[in-house]
This record gives C-alpha cells, structure tokens and sequence, in this order.
C-alpha cells in the first residue's frame, strides 16, 4: 500500500517521500518549509485564502501535466472519502478536522484554479499550521489521472481492515524516483530513476528499501556490505559503527520525551500543584540525559524541541533539589505518597531508546524522596497507549515526535483538546483556559506574533500548570556505509535520497 | 472405510469451529489491539472510537465472531491490518508458505542426515570419545534455545568470517522468475543455477538452526533404537553365522531400529513451526514463523487468527492422515 493519502507509519513515508512531492517541501537538515511543487504562497488579509504559484516545468511521472487543475484535483480528492477512506485517511482528518460530509468543522474550504499555475485554497480560519501542514508525506500531489485509472478512492472497510484499490499499488508522483516493484517474499521495495524529473536526477538509477525489523541484523547486513545504510542504529553502536568506516549521521532532535500526569485519574495528591513541583525537583534529568540517552540528547524545559517557532529560551529546567521535593511532599501532607507509575515494554522509539532503563533511573529518584512507586507495564501495542488514553495510571512515559514545524503540533496535540487528553487536564481549574490559550494563539496571523504568544503558553505551562514533565530531546540517527555520500539527516526523518551517491568501488 | 474417514472429516470440522471461537476469544481479550498498532501516539478516545467503529472492534465479540464465520465460509478471512496492509489474509499465509516449507524442509534433511548416521555410528561405538562426545554435543543441542544457536551461527558464519548471507532469502537486485516460492527449487525449475545457489545460501544458515533440536532428538532415539537391536539374539546370530558387517547394518540393524526412528521424526516436523517462528525472527526469513511473530506483536488479528487456524487444520489433517494409515494397518481400528 503505497498511496501516501492512506499511510499512516513512518516507513512507508520514507518511500512515497521519494516518489511524490507537496506543495511545499522541508528545507533539507532542517524542519523549515521551502518551496517545491509551488514557488510561493501569498495569504489573503485574515489568513483564509491562500494562493499558490506553481512550477510550470513539471510532469508527473505518466507524463500528465502537473498544473493548477491537477492541484485542486488532489485537494478535491483527499476531502471527498469515503467513510472508510475517512478513517484511513488520518492525517487528512487529523490536520484538517474533517471531511467533506461535514466540511462546517473542515480546515480545508476549497480549492479554485485561478490560473494554469496559480491556485488558491480557502480555509476556515488561520492557524500556526497552514501552509507548514502541507509538506506533510500524506498531502504530496499525485497524479489525477493515475489516479482516476486505478480507482485511487476505492479503499474498503473489510472485516478488520482496509482493502486498497489497484492504485495504492501502482502510484504516480512528480518525485525524482519512480515506484518500480514491491517484493513481498523477499521484503523489498524497488525505486528508479524518474529520468524526467525536472530537477537535477537523482544520483542513484535504483533505490532499494530492506525491511528488516531486528536492529541487530540491520547492523550485521551493513557490516556484511548488502545494505549501504539503515536508520536507527541503536546508540550503543554509534560509536562501533563509526570506528568501522561508517557514518553515523545524527538527527537535530524534533521530539520530547516526557514524565505525563493523569491528573484527573484516581490519585487526588496529583491535583495539587506543590506536589507536582516536588516530583519534578525529586527527578535527576541531567544524569538521565547523561547515561540512558544518546550524545547530543538535551534536558527539556517545555513540551516543545528548540527548533520549533514559539520556544521559550528563558525558561530555566527544574532543579535537581531532593531535599525541595521533600520538603514541598511534606508541605504537602503528602509524605509517603504512592504513585501508580508505568513504562512501554518491547518498544524503542527515537525519543526513548529504552524505556526500562529510562523508567528505573526516574523511580529511584522517585523513591529516594520516600515516594511509594508501584510499577505497571505493558507492551507498547498490548495495552500500554490504551492504558495511558483510558487514564488508567496516575504517570507515564511517552513522548512525540513532531510532524511538521508548528508548535500546535506538540503542545496543541498534549493540551488542545480540553475533552480528550492524556494529562487529563479537564479536571483542572486551568484546563479550558489553556486549550483555549491555544487554539487563539493558533490562530495569529503574523508569524512573529503567534510565536510570542505561543511563548507566554509554555511559560504558563512550566511555572503555573505543570500538567506533566518535559524530560528530554535525543537525536535519533541514521548510519550510512563507506563510499555512500549525500545524505542529509533530517529532523522530521524527511531524508530524501536523490542527493545521495554509492562508491561501489569502496 | 469411508465412513470412518467421514465421520473424522466431521470430527474435524468440529474440533476447527471450536478452536477458531477460542482463538477469536482470546485475541480480543488480550490488551491492547490493532487500534493502538494503527494510531500510536496520535490516538486519542476520539480516535479511538472512530478507528474501532470503522473496523467493526465496537461490536460485541460474538457478533464480531459470527460476521467472522460468516464470511470465513465464504472463503474470505478478512485482510490484513499491519502485516501487509490490504491484502487478503489467507493471501498473506499463502504468500508466506513456501518459505517455511522450503526451511522446513532443508532443516529435516539435515537433521536426518546428520541424526541417523551419528546415532547408528555412536551406537556401535558405545562407550567411545565419538560416543560420549555426540551425545554431549545433543544435549547441548536440546538445551540451547534456537535464538541463541541461530544468533552464533549468524554471527560466526556471516558477519566474522563473511561466508554466507546474514539474513532474507534472496540476495537485493537478483532478479529470478518465481514458480513456486520456494526459491532453491524454482532455480532449478528454471535452470537458473544461479538463483537456486544464492537462495540456498541464505537457507543453511537457518536450516541449520532450526535442525538443530529435531537433530538431536533423532540422533538419540537413533542411538538407543540401535543399541536396543544390537542386543537381540538375531543380530548375534547373523554375527556368528559370519555375516559381513555391511549386511547386518542394512538388512538386521537399521531396519529394525528404523520404526520409532520414523514416528520420532513425524513428531518433530510438528514442532518445527515452533522453531521457525524463531528462527525465521532471527534471520528475517519471510516465511509463515516471522509472520506470525509480526501479526502478534502488532495485533494484527485477521492475520493471526488465519496463521492459528492454518496450523490447526494441518495438524488435525496430519493426524487423520496417520490414522487412515493405521486403519489400512489394522482394521479393527475402523470399527471401534
């Protein structure tokens, strides 16, 4: 399955990446939007109409022109699903509200072709999000006829899944790669060369994507020479894989790991605020940061990594202080106080390699201030998010991983929804104020504006809410072998390989 | 004769049905589930609610169940959440066959050659540094667990000393025509030699693996069965009738010894899926084991209710198979 509109893992995106492009594309090695399918956008007063000029030298890969009509066509084609197409469209639902059997609560308002090369796409109301939200992998442009031919809108709820038209097998995009074969015994994808992309070729004539789900194995191949890189090698083996003639290419950190409070969930102590403070002064995050996670990781002092428009640089992290943590938990009335606490098991994610190791460092912080820590786990698929959504522990450790450059996409999708959160914030005093902080810092149109109002939230969120603890930030990487050249790691794990050339001599 | 085979053929269908509503029951009262595999931490209640309303998982389970078997007559056992998205799951279990027949197979023709020769060789040499040394290297062999075996196999063999692939079954970029999946045999089909020897490249490191616990168990069954005959009067007649050893080995020895040799082996090749699920993890073999492991670790329920139930269906055939056989044997079987 293959069309980009219906995928939701990060896997599959690092495949259509290659094949499609967006209206916008991400600056390689960075999180900032930069032209690509169009030259420039131009938003109307309040932010609700946006045009875009686009690129007038460029084929989709079956030869059909890519021009203002193909635009709308795609925009047309996302917001008009099915009900399971609804579903599976995810990103879709999740960045524009809703679809177009109820286009009242739709981001999205319409696509009109003002020119061959200049569409305008209306919007509801403006947000930090629009136009950054579409250089999402989801929202790439594809090629309408294909499109129409394979039935692209023909996916189907069958018993517990979705069934797929012909064309999530057989996409057309305008990228520099082509989508040539996917081989199922052997677990590859094949990508040409699209020999009439209208930028400069890609440096390889084939690409060949390996699905191998063990880490260790991944490591072996490269050694063993039949792979040329694979991505996140375990930190450990950094510097092994370094010292053997690879390339470790490290990430700028775009995610946050962090310490969730349910706070309206069982454990009553939670709701006040002085015994937040005092677990967050209990926890030695500097020693975490130094031995569980890898080179280049960096303690957090709000929900948000530094790269993200509307972070704060003068918030302080919390001190290590146990006696503080003591003496607040005693101020308190809450000296002694038991804490259901849980990790993911059989799980590793780039922001939190390990999470027994993590979990064990906090918990004896956590008891070395006479806190009674009772441990849960569950396996990441197996009953540990829906655990944490149902709000079945009092505290947690997740984290995210930004989507796209806009600090709605972290603090927005921790605190935004007052109803559904995972911090439980509803039953706090504050929590609509903060929701409704967000959606209007959202909402500003001026770029500098929004930014600081995003600033003054996560300042009242660290010294007035404390909802849960920002941890840290790693760096997850990628290791490429020897003779291999050209790979920007990026920090939304965007790479994009056309740059990319292989010495087979080496 | 027939009736027999049809009132088991019954029986069968019987002992399918309650296992495939034990199996859905389970599944569904594990944690967790595709919805968590699905949305990760983007899932909210909302969310949620919408994914399990458009997958039907809101239903109770035994309406879910019966649109399940509803369809599951019809020959459509729903399609595959995470495994390989969209496609038909029974296509999955298909698609992923040969190449646990192909392993399979490769590690019983290893275990056997290896077995039954070292069993018979230890036997008569009892006693002897070969004796003592076979059977600690097979206790060795049932002791140590196939992951750990197929991980210093993989590590010497393929990343030390570079000799055979690490892991998948086919090397990238070659391009061989595909009859029936199992790719050392469509090699030969095809007379591309070529294809077939890298394809058994990639195999022997698994096979080997994964024989490494019906080898042993052959060779110590083999072992005891010969040194069970060696005992009896006739193998010490034909010796002092002077017989040449040759011919005591084929015509009193071995066949005698053979019979629980046989059944042991018949026995094992029903724990080999066990070991593949393993094995084939290990090496990122593409076959039934490691997707079995995949489905499971990602709930991909219509997947694994299939893998289960395929298991169950070969097994229970497998099993009417060996009592028709005996029922040819011996009839009194038939009527009882």
């Amino acid at each position: 399955m293959f069309d980009p509109f219906y995928a939701t893992d990060g896997e599959t995106f690092r495949v259509t990446r290659q094949i499609f492009e967006g209206l916008v594309g991400i600056e390689p090695g960075t999180a900032e939007i930069v032209p690509e399918l169009a030259t420039e956008w131009t938003p109307n007063d309040d932010g609700t109409e946006w045009t875009f000029t686009l690129r007038d030298d460029v084929k989709f890969q079956d030869g059909t022109d890519f021009n203002a009509d193909a635009v709308c066509a795609n925009f047309e084609r996302m917001f008009d699903q099915n009900e399971a197409g609804q579903t599976a469209g995810e990103y879709w639902g999740y960045v524009m509200g809703s679809f177009k059997n109820d286009a009242e609560n739709s981001l999205y308002q319409g696509c009109e072709a003002t020119g061959d090369y200049e569409a305008t796409i209306s919007i509801s109301g403006p947000t930090s999000g629009f136009p950054t939200m579409l250089s999402l992998a989801s929202l790439s442009m594809q090629s309408p006829t294909a499109m129409e031919e394979g039935d692209a809108n023909g996916i189907a709820a069958e018993g517990e899944g979705f069934s797929f038209p012909d064309y999530a097998d057989n996409p057309v995009g305008t990228g520099p790669f082509t989508f040539g074969d996917y081989d199922e015994a052997n677990g590859t994808i094949t990508l040409e060369r699209n020999d009439d992309y209208y930028g400069e070729k890609a440096g390889v004539s084939e690409l060949v994507f390996r699905v191998i789900p063990d880490e260790s194995t991944r490591r072996q191949e490269l050694e063993a020479g039949s792979i040329n890189g694979y991505d996140l090698p375990n930190p450990v083996d950094w510097q092994g894989l370094e010292d053997d003639g690879n390339s470790v290419e490290i990430r700028d950190a775009f995610n946050i790991l962090y310490l969730g409070f349910n706070l309206d969930g069982a454990n009553s102590q939670l709701k006040d605020p002085q015994v937040r403070q005092a677990l967050y002064h209990a926890l030695n995050r500097d020693q975490l940061v130094q031995t569980q996670l890898p080179e280049g990781a960096t303690v957090a002092t709000q929900f948000m990594p530094d790269t993200v428009s509307g972070y704060n640089t003068s918030l302080e992290p919390y001190a290590y202080d146990p006696d503080e943590a003591k003496r607040l938990l005693a101020e308190a009335g809450a000296e002694g106080m038991e804490l259901t606490f849980a990790y993911p098991t059989e799980v590793s994610r780039p922001y939190m390699p390990d999470p027994e190791k993590i979990y064990e460092a906090l918990r004896t912080d956590l008891e070395a201030v006479g806190i009674k820590v009772n441990v849960k786990t569950a396996s990441w698929n197996g009953g540990y998010l829906d655990n944490v959504t149902a709000g079945r522990y009092d505290a947690y450790i997740l984290g995210w991983t930004g989507d796209y450059d806009s600090p709605y996409n972290f603090i927005g999708t921790f605190f935004g929804n007052l109803k559904e959160n995972d911090f439980g914030t509803k039953g706090m005093p504050w929590g609509k104020q903060l929701a409704d902080d967000l959606k209007s810092a959202d909402a500003v149109v001026d770029e500098d504006e929004r930014a600081a109002a995003f600033e003054e939230i996560n300042q009242q969120i660290m010294e007035n809410y404390l909802p849960g603890l920002p941890i840290s930030h790693s760096p997850p990487a990628l290791v490429v072998g020897p003779g291999v050249d050209g790979v920007v790691p990026s920090p939304l794990t965007a790479e994009e390989f056309d740059s990319v050339t292989v010495d087979s001599g080496q | 004769m027939i009736r027999f085979v049809v009132r088991r053929l019954l029986q069968m269908c019987v002992v399918v049905l309650v296992l495939s509503m034990l199996v859905f029951a389970w599944l569904r009262s594990l944690p967790g589930g595709p919805v968590s595999a699905i949305l990760g931490e983007r899932q909210t209640p909302e969310r949620r609610a919408a994914l399990e309303a458009a997958l039907g998982l809101d239903q109770p389970i035994p309406v879910q169940y019966l649109r399940f078997l509803e369809r599951a007559v019809q020959g459509n056992f729903g399609v595959s959440t995470k495994v390989l998205p969209g496609e038909d799951a029974f296509q999955v279990f298909l698609d992923r066959l040969p190449a646990t027949i192909e392993l399979s197979f490769f590690a019983m023709v290893l275990a056997i050659a290896l077995g039954i020769p070292l069993g018979y060789v230890a036997a008569r040499r009892r006693g002897s540094i070969t004796d003592t040394g076979a059977v600690i290297f097979s206790l060795v062999g049932v002791a140590v667990p196939v992951f750990f075996t197929a991980f210093l196999l993989k590590y010497f063999f393929a990343v030390e000393w570079n000799l055979l692939p690490v892991s998948g079954r086919q090397s990238t970029g070659l391009d061989a025509t595909r009859i029936t999946g199992m790719f050392v045999l469509d090699g030969v089909l095809t007379r591309e030699w070529d294809a077939s020897w890298d394809a058994l490249k990639h195999l022997i490191l698994p096979a080997l693996a994964l024989a490494t616990i019906p080898f042993a168990v052959i060779f110590r069954i083999t072992r005891a069965a010969v040194l069970d005959v060696l005992d009896e009067d006739y193998v010490r007649t034909a010796e002092a009738k002077g017989l040449t050893a040759k011919v005591i080995r084929s015509r009193h020895v071995l066949r005698n010894a053979m019979l629980p040799v046989v059944t042991t082996i018949g026995l094992q090749i029903g724990g080999l899926l066990a070991g593949a699920v393993l094995t084939e993890t290990v090496f990122s073999f593409r076959g039934v084991g490691d997707a079995l492991a995949t489905a499971f670790r990602d709930k991909d329920y219509p997947v694994l209710q299939v893998l289960i139930l395929a298991a169950a269906v070969i097994y229970v055939l497998v099993n009417l198979l060996v009592d028709i056989a005996y029922a040819i044997i011996d009839p009194r079987i038939r009527t009882r």
